[in-house]
Formats: structure tokens, C-alpha cells, sequence
């Protein structure tokens, strides 16, 4: 049967390629630190030495459009061009040629129809940023054949958190059952709090560093009862318009599943958005947990899960804080202004 | 109200340079070659009879007015991008990166703290 050897949850940022290839007098101040973190991610996936790749994105209006929207998507195709023309034009992300793995996509569909999955498919289906950005940052090579998912975090109705959930954990098994020698590594990208094209896009932090403190414990931490209580649909909009795309990052923690503390996970707070950057090894073995460790110590990531109550978010803390006591004290003042009248 | 038509006309501009670049010169007569060229068809040879736009939507695409357009629902994404694909260029050159992307959340900036309008159709 497969081994998967690792499952990997991250943001994906569709400028990290422009900002890391840009002459150096041209890369923006944050791009070293942002390459520095990549760089030190990648190695946990090389530690996993993986055969194929199962990748679960979203696809931004790209290929997939209102005329026929599906909820979960999965591609079969022998080969799968990626990059669309805005995509090069917005982000100067170069075109790739990604192989595809016919038979697994096949099984996969298959398995997942009999687990009550009923995944549209495409037979001609080309990989946007949510695929293409994993692929640059962790397997530049672009070497390995995939297994592409698609899920629907951007036309409502959305499937609920449970249902990303519940189809991260119907993976796993298709991975486990699938027969072959071959190792299989899961990546998937999503979000923390994000907004786009609207009033709180590109600012300092992200929309919601809070929320992102919370989700990067649940994750890391496979705290499924949690999320489930917590992260809804209109939450998640509460903290950024583009947050839902937190549930493909919870998919990938059903893959790894529930209660698993991750091996490695990073995050960096990269202005308008927090990045970050997980591997879980279901089969940890001794060669996966030094990979972790020493990637770890180039990048001042953690080997197990970061909490929320980490220093990290301290200062979101303190700023929330004094702005509900600020609020407070401009309502006591109105009082009392009101009283003097 | 056709949000439909909206985000149609917004997906397909933003997906071809031509369009693009003629949305960007000439949007009144742009919206109408459109209509007739591409809005109107479901596949190169077959037509979508019912669909058109509202007097106030025309309005807003052909004042490149993304305020109103985000106001009345159309999708998030492809309000930022097409408008991206417009005007970044010309504004990072003029006042550095990203700075069309803040003129845009400072316009919006009513809407902090508010439920915006539905993307959902």
C-alpha cells in the first residue's frame, strides 16, 4: 500500500516568486526573511522523499467559472499546463508543465465517490496559483507527477468547515489503500485571515492576527473539535473576506488527522497577510525528524505545535486590549457626558 | 440587476490581454463590442439570449467605478484583479507598489466594521 509520508499545510502568496527573483536592488525588504523560511520548509518535504504529490487548492476564477461551478473537483489528465495569463501578467509567475498520475486520479474518484465524495472531474483542467505556488516554493523542480483536488472557497454556498474536514480524513484513507509502493506526500494551501478587494486588504498585518494565533494552534495542535465549534462561514468573513480559504488548510489536517501535532510549523508576519508553513510525518521516522530540526534552526520555526498564547501575538494582544478599554472609557465618558446634561 | 453579467463581463476582460488593454482605453464602447462579441455567448456558437445589464451597471464598468461595483455585489476577486490589470501599473510607478491596492481599501473604508454586500448570486 502508499506510505504518506508527509502532509503539508501552507499559505500560499502569489508574489513570493517576484519577490525572490527580482534583481536584489529590486526585491522588496521582506523578501530575504520569506526566502530564508521557504528555503528551510522545502527540506521537510525532501525528507519525505516523495513519488507523487495529491495537491488540493482553489481555483480563482481561472478555469473554473460561475456558468458551472463545481464544490470538490478532481483533475485526471496525463499532464496539466498551469499558470493563466493574468496570473503571469499580475504576478510574474512563469508557466510550468506539471505530469499527472491517471490511475491514482482514477482511484481517487472512485474511492472518494464510494465514500460518499461525489467530486466533479476534469479531463482537461490547467493549475493556477493555489497549485503553482506550493510547487515553486517546495518542489521547484516541478519533477513530480499529480493528483490536483479543487475545492469551492470562493462561490456561496460554500461546503461547510466539516465538510473540508470530514473529505481531508475520506483522503487519508484513499492514500492509505492505494496499492502501490510508491511514497505519496499531501500538499495543500490556503489562508489565515485574508482580505481581498476590500477595505482592509494590504495592510500593515493581516486582517485578524488574533484569529490566526487560534488557527495556526488548532492546526498544528489537529484540534478538530475546536475548529468545528469556532470557524464558520460568517466568521471566517469577520476576519477578512478571503478567510475561507482556512478550510482547505483544514482539509489538509484531516489528512493528517485529528490530534496529530504537527512536526514542523512556521509563520511570519508578512505585513497585509501571516504566513505559514506546516508538515506533519504520520510515519515520523529519525531522517524526517533531524530534516525538521535542522530546517527548524535556519529558520527559527518550532518542532511541534505553536499555541496562541505565544509572545508571537503578544503585541495583537495588547492592541486589542487597549482598544476595547478605549472603547469602554469613550462609553463611561459618554455617560457621563450625558448625566452632566 | 445581473450580478452574473457583471462578473462575467469582469472574469472575461481580466482573462485576455485585448480586452484588457481595450477596457482600459475605451470602456463605454468596450462594454458594447463586448455585449455583442462575448457576453452574449455561452460557447463560440451558442447564444445566451436573456442576459443584459442594468442602466446603473453599465454605469458603473464604464466609469471604472469598482466603489459601487463591490457595493452591489460583484465578486471580490474580480473587482480587485481587472482593476489591478488597470491601474497598478501607473500607480506603482507614480507612488510605489501597492499603492492603487490601499486607494482602493481606503475608498472602501466605510464598509470596516460592517457586513459587506454578498458576492452570493
Amino acid at each position: 500500500m502508499a506510505e504518506l509520508t508527509a502532509v503539508l499545510a501552507s499559505t500560499h502568496h502569489p508574489f513570493y516568486y517576484k519577490a525572490t527573483t527580482s534583481p536584489p536592488d529590486e526585491r522588496p525588504p521582506y523578501a530575504g526573511d520569506w526566502q530564508r523560511k521557504v528555503e528551510a520548509y522545502r527540506e521537510t518535504l525532501i525528507a519525505a522523499d516523495p513519488d507523487i504529490l495529491v495537491m488540493v487548492g482553489a481555483d480563482h476564477f481561472h478555469q473554473l467559472w460561475l456558468d458551472n461551478y463545481p464544490q470538490f473537483l478532481i483533475g485526471q489528465a496525463e499532464q496539466y499546463d498551469a499558470t493563466f495569463y493574468n496570473e503571469e501578467r499580475e504576478f510574474g509567475i512563469p508557466k510550468f508543465l506539471l505530469q499527472g498520475d491517471v490511475d491514482f486520479s482514477r482511484y481517487m474518484h472512485q474511492e472518494l465517490m464510494n465514500q460518499e465524495f461525489d467530486l466533479a472531474v476534469s479531463h482537461e483542467l490547467k493549475i493556477d496559483h493555489s497549485i503553482i505556488c506550493p510547487i515553486i516554493t517546495v518542489r521547484p523542480e516541478a519533477d513530480l507527477p499529480v493528483v490536483p483536488i479543487y475545492t469551492n472557497i470562493f462561490v456561496p454556498p460554500l461546503p461547510s468547515p466539516k465538510r473540508f474536514y470530514e473529505l481531508g480524513r475520506a483522503i487519508r484513507r484513499v492514500i492509505d489503500s492505494y496499492p502501490t509502493e510508491k511514497k505519496v506526500v499531501a500538499i495543500g494551501t490556503g489562508h489565515l485571515s485574508l482580505e481581498l478587494g476590500g477595505p482592509r486588504q494590504f495592510g500593515e498585518h493581516g486582517p485578524d492576527p488574533l484569529f490566526d494565533a487560534d488557527a495556526i494552534e488548532w492546526l498544528s495542535t489537529g484540534n478538530a473539535e475546536a475548529i468545528l465549534a469556532n470557524v464558520t462561514h460568517e466568521s471566517m468573513s469577520g476576519v477578512g473576506n478571503a478567510t475561507h480559504g482556512f478550510m482547505d488548510l483544514l482539509l489538509m489536517m484531516g489528512i493528517a488527522g485529528e490530534g496529530e501535532h504537527a512536526d514542523y510549523v512556521d509563520q511570519l508576519d508578512l505585513f497585509h497577510t501571516r504566513e505559514m508553513y506546516i508538515t506533519w510525518y504520520p510515519y515520523k521516522n529519525q531522517k524526517q525528524a533531524e530534516a525538521a530540526t535542522a530546517a527548524a534552526e535556519v529558520s527559527d520555526a518550532s518542532t511541534g505545535p505553536i499555541y496562541a498564547n505565544d509572545a508571537v501575538w503578544d503585541q495583537f494582544r495588547e492592541e486589542k486590549q487597549e482598544s476595547e478599554q478605549g472603547t469602554g472609557a469613550d462609553a463611561l465618558s459618554a455617560v457621563g457626558e450625558g448625566s452632566e446634561r | 440587476m445581473s450580478r452574473y453579467y457583471v462578473n462575467k463581463f469582469l472574469y472575461t476582460v481580466d482573462s485576455d490581454p485585448k480586452w484588457v488593454a481595450a477596457y482600459k482605453a475605451d470602456p463605454r464602447g468596450t462594454i458594447d463590442r463586448w455585449e455583442e462579441e462575448v457576453g452574449q455567448w455561452l460557447t463560440p456558437s451558442e447564444k445566451t439570449s436573456w442576459l443584459s445589464f442594468t442602466e446603473e451597471e453599465r454605469e458603473a464598468l464604464a466609469t471604472h467605478n469598482y466603489v459601487w461595483l463591490f457595493e452591489h455585489g460583484a465578486h471580490f476577486f474580480l473587482n480587485l484583479t481587472l482593476f489591478i490589470a488597470l491601474y497598478d501599473q501607473e500607480y506603482t510607478a507614480r507612488s510605489g507598489p501597492l499603492s492603487f491596492q490601499r486607494e482602493m481599501a481606503d475608498k472602501l473604508s466605510p464598509w470596516v466594521g460592517k457586513e459587506y454586500p454578498s458576492v452570493a448570486l
